[in-house]
């Protein structure tokens, strides 16, 4: 086939329809009109992707149990068949078991924090190019889930909805370059913003938190929980986040930044929950596990004026 | 361009794009990034069709990247890029007839300059991802899983074109001469 004149003009035509779009979609911003497209979108792929990801999973568990089976690749090839049949059966136990465990996890915090959540499994990740992380939930509008709820899993937050379908929705990572999740350091009370890398999914391993106050104290070891927006939305509070690692303070820079260890691992997600009613008070530091290393010596001798009393109680909690 | 090979392109981009998000996205490769599925059917399926089919096939197929739930970017940006992408690359098929490495080479060009026009595209529109040290991370290592995945493509995709040829009826108006019948 040759570069015709209908080629062009059909290239042409293309073309002006993608700029178009992309200046409707840009200009638009949230509120963009083609909002209602992406959840076409959601609605014709949405339930493509969720049977694709049931289908997909016992591969996916298959190539991880060959990748585990060199040693008894060596033995006989009866006892080999029935080794991997054994295995297989007891990985396929081990995995609803895995995901029964990961529910009640998720439930737990939930109660701890009185979140109002619900659940729903992860059937893809992150968009055609390796720079967004995201994912697609199977759980949508049908379920009452709404734009900007936040998304937590059993070990604390996985990130916010950003469009929903009728079955499906799509959720932003913590992990991603473009969040913003306003987080509060444990104990001191110290805020400020928690901010993905987004580099490739390892660099979902570390999140940055850029102190507002940059005389603030910040130590390694302390933990971070959500803020909290107004009305909820997109994040409620007290939502653990994760630990800091390290603190590195840059001469003249006006604020301070830490790097932060992700309580969740943005990488093997599953089973997550949405939180549709934030708690009527911020729960603060309750829902934040307990400390791995129990130190009778206070964090900071300082008394804040934030500290409120039913922190307090959540502490008497960690000591039981 | 017959029927049969309209319905191929749509079926395969389906896969790709489905494949990409379901099963890609989760494997444990170094480094955490993927190569691009779609990218990848999308040049081999322009070079074994020519600049029309391939237009039409890499906008088609960058829209529904846009649309299908994970993505999270300025609507109609991958289409662009996919539109563009496959026109030039059908422009060069009649010069691969007989040999494999000019193919796979072509593949490796269209490959390349896709992933630069996304996140160029992405850097005019103040996309907060794309960031020097990301770009410096991702796309090299994702373009050498693109590389290593190409010959592969290239070889399913001409395979079943060839197929779906060998099952036609009657004669194509739009290609006189089947170039696969040898």
């Amino acid at each position: 086939m040759r570069d015709t004149r209908r080629t062009r003009l059909t290239l042409g035509l293309l073309l002006v329809v993608a700029f178009t779009l992309i200046t409707v979609d840009f200009r638009g911003g949230d509120a963009s009109p083609l909002e209602t497209l992406r959840g076409l979108g959601s609605a014709v792929f949405g339930p493509v992707e969720r049977v694709a990801a049931a289908i997909v999973r016992p591969v996916r568990h298959t190539i991880d149990a060959v990748g585990g089976l060199g040693e008894s690749q060596r033995r006989i090839s009866d006892l080999e068949r029935q080794n991997r049949e054994l295995r297989e059966r007891l990985r396929a136990s081990e995995l609803s078991r895995s995901q029964s465990e990961q529910l009640e996890e998720l439930l737990h915090l939930a109660g701890l924090g009185r979140y109002r959540v619900v659940g729903a499994r992860v059937v893809a990740l992150r968009g055609t190019q390796g720079f967004e992380n995201t994912g697609t939930i199977d759980a949508g509008s049908r379920d009452g889930i709404e734009r900007n709820m936040t998304v937590v899993n059993g070990d604390g937050l996985v990130g916010r909805v950003t469009s929903v379908g009728p079955t499906t929705s799509t959720v932003l990572l913590a992990s991603d370059a473009a969040s913003a999740v306003g987080g509060r350091l444990e104990g001191t009370g110290e805020i400020g913003v928690v901010t993905g890398r987004g580099e490739g999914t390892s660099g979902g391993r570390v999140l940055r938190f850029e102190l507002l106050d940059p005389t603030a104290p910040i130590e390694p070891g302390q933990r971070i929980v959500t803020f909290g927006s107004q009305g909820g939305a997109p994040y409620v509070p007290g939502v653990p986040v994760g630990t800091v690692r390290s603190v590195s303070s840059t001469p003249g820079a006006l604020t301070r930044v830490a790097l932060v260890e992700p309580f969740a691992n943005f990488t093997a997600l599953d089973v997550v929950g949405v939180v549709v009613k934030p708690p009527r008070t911020d729960p603060r530091d309750s829902v934040l596990p307990p400390k791995p290393t129990p130190s009778p010596t206070p964090t900071s001798v300082s008394a804040s004026p934030s500290r409120s009393p039913n922190e307090d109680d959540s502490a008497a909690d960690r000591g039981r | 361009m017959s029927a049969r090979r309209k319905l191929l392109g749509a079926a395969l981009v389906a896969a790709a794009l489905v494949g990409q998000v379901t099963l890609v996205a989760r494997l444990p490769l170094p480094g955490g990034v993927t190569p691009d599925l779609v990218l990848l059917v999308v040049v081999a399926f322009a070079l074994t069709n020519g600049p029309l089919p391939g237009s039409v096939t890499g906008f088609a197929a960058g829209l529904a990247a846009d649309l299908a739930p994970p993505a999270d970017h300025t609507i109609g940006r991958y289409a662009l890029v996919l539109c563009l992408v496959g026109y030039l690359c059908g422009l060069v098929q009649d010069d691969l007839k007989d040999s494999a490495n000019l193919a796979f080479l072509a593949m490796v060009v269209g490959v390349t300059g896709g992933s630069l026009l996304y996140v160029g595209v992405g850097a005019v529109l103040g996309d907060l991802r794309v960031t020097w040290p990301a770009v410096t991370r991702v796309l090299p290592l994702s373009l050498l899983y693109d590389f290593v995945l190409s010959p592969f493509v290239l070889y399913v995709v001409t395979w079943l074109v060839r197929r779906v040829d060998q099952h036609r009826v009657g004669y194509d108006f739009w290609e006189p001469g089947n170039r696969y019948r040898r």
